[in-house]
């Protein structure tokens, strides 16, 4: 078929005017950061960004660098994940961090050892009732079934009270962090089984993340929930209209964000081989940050899982990128909060030129 | 009696204390395109909303196919092969145009509940089918509804509706945000439709296009019917003395 031949009743559209898909423009930005920083690294500091430039191996890029980058962004890019499904169907989740902390702290609680060098596991939360050294699935679905239900909780405030998604998260935001610390009293909960350890050893955060990322890349693309996603971010009234189920699909955008969150809960405390009541704080401003810089639009009905992912990648690019420079930490912080205004700022002026041409 | 597609019964619609809709008594018949006049607030749009099952009506029977029905959403109405262009279009801006056509019932490749796997080729193929059966010219299907025209939204809207109503097309106002051109291009939609038999409710303020497009005007005021008109026995003045109520059909005296 011609590339002309879109068009019905005798009109021609011209495929060249076409604009690119909107992934490219942050692959573009993510390009230019690196450039940037490699830049800026020959010139100042006498070093490559990207490029290998010890003598002592023989790789062409600087494979540690890139390796850190993107670990160091593997954790919250799977919240990234859920966070974007929510913002593309219009909502917002600010519960996603505290969602990892309380997860953390009661999926480690059925991962712990019965003996630590011999002696009785000092750190373990059921001794009584003799839950230690279980299966490692246990942990797993424990965890799992925590994000689901916070999630559910958020769907359900957001679809039957109609409150707005802000303060329904806020409120588990708060909730949630207390629900952690309250668990152990505060107390960091360590000592888990090999089998739990070895979810966040190494590069599996980064293959977890991967993995999950094409998933719910083909499933935003190719299911009637992905469509349906974009739909109601677009036009929740019209999808109303229409005989879509706007309340069961809240519910579900929302309990599968909260189960990535506890995904996320899981690999980290599996990687930091404990868990803590203030684990993931400030994950959800992070992983908010990630969509937005994506080219997901906050009101809602754009955006795409490959556009979080390379978001999250211009994310571990600066901080990593910062550090290279042996700038402080501070700057880190302060420029992090400059990109996701830039990246918001991007968004309206792009929407505002799009419904200009309408 | 059997041709009779729509028929509504005393149908009354009361917001608290507001008669919105008092007592209509309203017939349609196969292939019949009837069109629906009245002032703004005299119960047009609040009478489409009762037969759409966008709203529950407070009294009074509707018939549909020879079957009477109580519908408690739109989704009801639509089953029984009622569907209708609103005001607002109801399309999501950032789909494309198989999306918006299908919204909400999705042609699925492989059934997995939420998660079933769309089939975009056959939803693409029949797009362009029913976009073919309506004559309308959008430039791309490709393109998201956000980069289109009024006229060209509208026309959507209006696929969408005549591809799925298998009985009964109701339209409220569908050009009174276009241009020339545009209003052109929906009223040759509507033709297209007569000429294919299929009925049509059309709400319209609009005297030149009704008597071009209609077979029969149907006057409402201050939340009653006032007048059922054939066409060929009426003029533009006469209906709008039944719109300002200075006139008042015998057979609805009661209602003035």
């Amino acid at each position: 078929m011609a590339k002309n031949s879109e068009g019905v009743g005798g009109l021609k559209y011209d495929a060249g005017k076409r604009s690119w898909p909107p992934e490219m423009n942050v692959f573009l930005a993510l390009v230019l950061i690196v450039v940037a920083f490699e830049t800026l690294g020959r010139l100042f500091i006498g070093d490559s960004f990207l490029f290998n430039s010890r003598a002592d191996l023989d790789t062409i890029f600087n494979e540690q660098r890139l390796q850190i980058i993107i670990l160091q962004v593997s954790i919250v890019g799977i919240i990234a994940l859920g966070v974007t499904q929510v913002i593309i169907s219009g909502g917002i989740d600010l519960s996603s961090g505290s969602i990892v902390g309380a997860t953390a702290m009661i999926s480690m609680s059925f991962a712990q050892v019965a003996m630590v060098n011999g002696n009785p596991n000092p750190k373990a939360i059921f001794p009584d009732l003799g839950w230690l050294d279980l299966p490692v699935i246990i942990p797993i679905v424990v965890g799992i079934a925590c994000g689901a239900l916070a999630g559910f909780v958020n769907g359900a405030l957001i679809a039957y009270t109609r409150i707005p998604p802000f303060i329904a998260t806020l409120g588990m935001m708060v909730s949630a962090r207390g629900l952690a610390k309250w668990w152990s009293k505060g107390n960091p909960i360590s000592f888990p089984t090999d089998s739990f350890a070895s979810i966040g050893k190494g590069m599996m955060p980064v293959l977890i993340f991967i993995a999950l990322a094409i998933l719910f890349q083909l499933i935003l693309t190719y299911t009637k929930y992905g469509k349906h996603c974009y739909a109601i971010g677009s036009n929740e009234e019209a999808s109303r209209t229409v005989g879509i189920k706007v309340e069961n699909h809240k519910i579900l955008v929302y309990m599968i964000a909260g189960i990535l969150a506890s995904v996320a809960a899981i690999v980290l405390s599996s990687k930091n081989l404990t868990a803590q009541a203030g684990m993931g704080v400030m994950y959800e401003l992070d992983a908010i940050a990630m969509t937005v810089i994506g080219g997901t639009s906050l009101s809602g009905g754009r955006g795409s899982i490959i556009g979080t992912v390379l978001g999250a990648l211009i994310f571990g690019v600066i901080i990593s990128g910062f550090t290279f420079m042996r700038l402080d930490a501070y700057y880190q912080e302060m420029v992090k909060g400059v990109i996701i205004v830039g990246a918001v700022v991007l968004d309206q002026w792009r929407q505002r030129r799009g419904g200009a041409k309408g | 009696m059997s041709d009779i597609v729509l028929k509504t019964e005393g149908l009354t619609k009361r917001y608290g204390g507001v008669h919105a809709l008092e007592g209509a008594n309203f017939e349609l018949r196969q292939g019949e395109h009837v069109a629906i006049m009245g002032d703004n607030g005299a119960g047009k749009s609040t009478f489409v909303r009762q037969i759409t099952g966008v709203e529950v009506p407070t009294s009074g029977k509707i018939i549909f196919d020879g079957k009477e029905v109580a519908f408690k959403g739109p989704l009801d109405a639509r089953e029984v092969g009622i569907e209708a262009v609103f005001q607002t279009l109801a399309l999501a801006d950032d789909l494309d145009v198989p999306s918006n056509l299908f919204l909400g019932r999705e042609q699925v490749k492989f059934n997995l509940g939420p998660f079933s796997i769309l089939d975009f080729k056959a939803m693409r193929e029949a797009t362009r089918k029913a976009l073919e059966r309506t004559a309308v010219k959008i430039p791309s299907l490709s393109n998201t509804i956000r980069n289109m025209s009024g006229g060209q939204r509208q026309c959507v809207a209006i696929a969408r509706t005549a591809t799925f109503a298998s009985k009964l097309i109701i339209m409220d106002e569908p050009t009174a945000a276009l241009g020339v051109q545009e209003t052109a291009q929906v009223e040759n939609i509507v033709r297209t439709l007569k000429a294919n038999g299929e009925p049509l409710i059309l709400i319209s303020h609009n005297m030149r296009q009704v008597f071009d497009l209609v077979d029969r005007i149907v006057v409402f005021r201050r939340g009653r019917i006032v007048a059922n008109l054939n066409k060929a026995d009426t003029s533009g003045q006469d209906v709008v003395a039944y719109i300002t109520g200075a006139k008042t059909a015998p057979e609805y005296a009661d209602a003035a």
